[in-house]
């Protein structure tokens, strides 16, 4: 249990997808200066990131583990990302139209997302059982729409204020996200 | 005219198309590995492996491949690439290997590489989309020299290159600069001083 506690206050506060890890960057830029849309995209991560969890996890133990093929990995788990994100699209589509509505048209961006094949990879390297990895792609996933709606909050504010032209626009996101980052170092003594 | 062309297709990655700081693509290894020197040779001569070799293998298949499963298959080609380069640092570069950790299987995903297959070696002929990919890799590598060699020299206070000592100044080495808020800082910054740049010239030429 306090396994798995460490595991999500690991990946939301002290090694924050996006601010320590830099997974996630290009959404994190291109869809964080609306509050409404990162609240969308930030979902839609979640959902894909524990999702695909689980899926990588039962590949690499049930196929590639068994056959001894693990150097295979990176396209295995590229394929696996790719197909149950279509999945996924589908079925919501006919399954729940209003989340489809919602959720849609961040989709087809994440599967070439980092964050997904990170979390696959960082399950391996760190040989977490089923339900850490689960736990371990949800919590990642949490991290990610924590820092992208702190973002777009202050993106939104930045939008009123005056700047030197030269920061307009992504300049001044990164200066925003560093400082954002040095304020979750603060976690870093959180857990060993 | 033709002679030109080429030498277009290989300069353009390094300056006007810089990948990084004019397209701002493939940011994740890019800010996550520019440590040290050592990390950025690495990664870009990783990168630019992959680059180049799947630009000339999607072009030379780029006419027998059906439209709407393109992506899939270019995804595929790069995916071999890249688990052969990461095979290859695993076995010859142990330690270079382990500080880039899982960033060398993640070049996967990069959108640089994608991007220039989908945009690029998808619809050129085969010299071309060398010449391309090469390019692009020549300027991914250098914009990671540029941003590795403020932080290692502002956060450590030294430069070091394979394991000599280039420079050594005894400061008081500001650890922010490799911690990864340096990464988005530097970058905010360079970023801020190009788009002057940009903005300088428009002026100058209205």
């Amino acid at each position: 249990m306090e396994n798995l506690l460490a595991i999500i206050i690991g990946a939301i506060f002290v090694n924050n997808f996006i601010l320590t890890r830099f997974l996630g960057l290009c959404p994190f830029f291109g869809v964080s200066k609306k509050t409404k849309p990162a609240v969308g995209m930030g979902l839609a991560v979640i959902f894909v990131l524990t999702l695909a969890s689980m899926a990588t996890w039962l590949a690499y133990n049930f196929i590639l583990v068994p056959l001894n093929i693990q150097y295979l990995q990176i396209i295995v788990f590229i394929l696996v990302i790719a197909t149950l994100v279509q999945f996924v699209e589908l079925f919501l589509k006919k399954a729940n139209p209003i989340l489809y509505k919602a959720l849609g048209i961040y989709l087809p961006l994440i599967t070439t997302n980092c964050a997904v094949l990170g979390v696959a990879l960082l399950n391996v390297q760190e040989d977490y059982s089923f339900i850490a990895a689960v736990v371990f792609g949800l919590s990642a996933g949490v991290g990610f729409l924590l820092a992208l709606l702190l973002m777009s909050g202050i993106r939104e504010r930045l939008e009123l204020s005056k700047l030197p032209k030269a920061f307009d626009g992504l300049p001044i996101a990164f200066i925003v996200a560093a400082l954002m980052s040095m304020a979750f170092l603060a976690f870093s003594g959180m857990i060993r | 005219m033709n002679q030109k062309n080429n030498f277009w297709e290989l300069i353009k990655g390094l300056f006007k198309e810089n990948p990084i700081f004019c397209l701002v693509l493939g940011l994740c290894p890019f800010l996550a590995v520019s440590t040290s020197l050592d990390n950025a040779i690495g990664m870009g001569a990783a990168a630019t492996f992959v680059l180049v070799a799947s630009n000339v293998i999607i072009s030379l298949i780029r006419k027998k491949v059906p439209n709407k499963i393109r992506i899939p298959i270019f995804i595929v080609v790069i995916a071999s690439f890249v688990t052969m380069a990461s095979l290859f640092m695993q076995a010859y570069l142990p330690a270079l290997n382990k500080a880039l950790g899982i960033y060398v299987p993640l070049i996967v995903v990069n959108c640089i590489i994608l991007g220039r297959a989908e945009a690029f070696a998808s619809k050129n002929n085969t010299l071309s989309s060398f010449l391309d990919g090469l390019g692009m890799g020549i300027g991914f590598t250098l914009s990671l020299l540029l941003i590795s060699l403020i932080r290692e020299f502002l956060g450590t206070g030294s430069l070091k290159l394979f394991g000599i000592t280039l420079i050594n100044i005894p400061m008081q080495p500001a650890m922010i600069f490799i911690l990864p808020a340096g990464a988005l800082l530097v970058m905010g910054l360079l970023l801020a001083l190009f788009a002057h740049i940009r903005n300088k010239k428009y002026e100058v030429k209205e």
